[in-house]
């Protein structure tokens, strides 16, 4: 993993752990790697990871067993939420972009319904 | 708020040339604090004097309620930016040093690491590349239970596979009881394994602050606010 933006580290992982959800790499009910774990694979502080693992249990994605490790959310609503969250920063950032190119709102979802080939 | 460092208006000169000027910095334990700077901000000459190998001119270090000295060694593990083992030994030999040095050397978790190190204890140190001392040199310090870790430039001038064996090593040794004060210019690397970072500019620190609060501000890694600040 490449942390190379603008935000903290402990959100680009919170970001990569719900991106591994909304993808179906976690399933509802799957044990998270260990805070120690991950700070190897990601070559990271373990404070940092506690953090984003704190973040996302505050946010209700995780939720930890005490002796048995963090969990993701069995609340598929919340997971089918999360998904429809991240599916509305991808629209808003296209969206954003093809202003900065001058188009307009008509033109877009033109341009849109015509991408057949491309969107299947 | 625990203190396990705290320094001083610290000042150092070599002649006209002050290395040092009106340092202050105070390091909670079991924090990771990383203190960056290019070569000649100063970074190897506050390390001397937090170990207790180099006198100051001014002001004070505390570590752990002590001044640097016998005592102080006995709780701080360092890291040299030179090798410091003799070329007649063998990785068995420095083993056997730090040993006969170091009361609170563990040597089972020595032995663990250099396995983890892919090195052999058979191994002489003139044969050994300039990673494999690094590395050799980082287990040793590591398998002492210190209280204070200070490592100067643990990763300059090793190769990229080595360089992740050395990280990992070192965050596989962090707890909330040890605490580790790292050196480096090499920021991209090592940024994020620092609770906190203080950037040593001209020998006085110019910015000491958290990590990630410093990210959030600033908007930016810090390998880019230290080009910022150094450039």
């Amino acid at each position: 993993m490449d942390f190379n933006n603008s935000l903290p580290i402990y959100i680009q992982i919170m970001d990569y752990i719900k991106r591994k959800i909304v993808i179906n790499e976690l399933k509802a009910g799957d044990k998270l790697p260990s805070v120690r774990e991950i700070a190897q694979d990601l070559k990271v502080n373990p404070n940092t990871i506690q953090r984003s693992y704190s973040e996302l249990e505050r946010e209700e994605i995780v939720f930890t067993q005490r002796g048995l490790g963090t969990f993701i959310t069995e609340d598929t609503k919340r997971i089918n939420q999360l998904k429809g969250n991240l599916a509305t920063k991808v629209l808003e950032k296209f969206i954003s972009d093809m202003k900065s190119l001058g188009y307009t709102k008509d033109e877009i979802i033109d341009m849109i319904s015509k991408m057949n080939g491309v969107i299947k | 708020m625990n203190t396990i460092v705290d320094i001083k208006d610290l000042s150092k000169s070599y002649k006209k040339l002050k290395a040092l000027n009106n340092v202050n910095l105070m390091i909670e334990k079991g924090t990771v604090v990383g203190i960056l700077g290019p070569n000649g901000s100063g970074k190897t000459t506050l390390i001397k004097i937090i170990v207790g190998l180099l006198n100051s001119d001014g002001g004070s270090v505390v570590i752990d309620g002590k001044i640097p000295g016998v005592e102080s060694k006995r709780m701080v593990s360092y890291l040299s930016d030179r090798n410091t083992l003799y070329s007649w030994m063998k990785i068995k030999d420095a083993f056997k040093l730090y040993k006969d040095f170091y009361d609170d050397f563990d040597e089972d978790k020595a032995i663990n690491m250099l396995q983890f190190m892919k090195l052999d204890k058979n191994m002489k140190i003139t044969e050994l590349s300039k990673g494999m001392k690094e590395k050799l040199n980082l287990t040793l310090v590591l398998s002492r239970k210190a209280k204070l870790y200070v490592l100067d430039e643990p990763i300059a001038g090793v190769d990229p596979v080595a360089r992740d064996q050395i990280l990992n090593a070192i965050i596989q040794n962090l707890d909330e009881d040890s605490t580790m004060i790292i050196t480096t210019h090499l920021v991209r690397d090592m940024e994020n394994i620092f609770d906190k970072v203080a950037f040593l500019k001209d020998g006085e620190i110019n910015l000491y602050a958290d990590a990630e609060s410093l990210r959030e501000e600033k908007g930016m890694q810090i390998d880019e606010i230290y080009k910022e600040i150094f450039a």
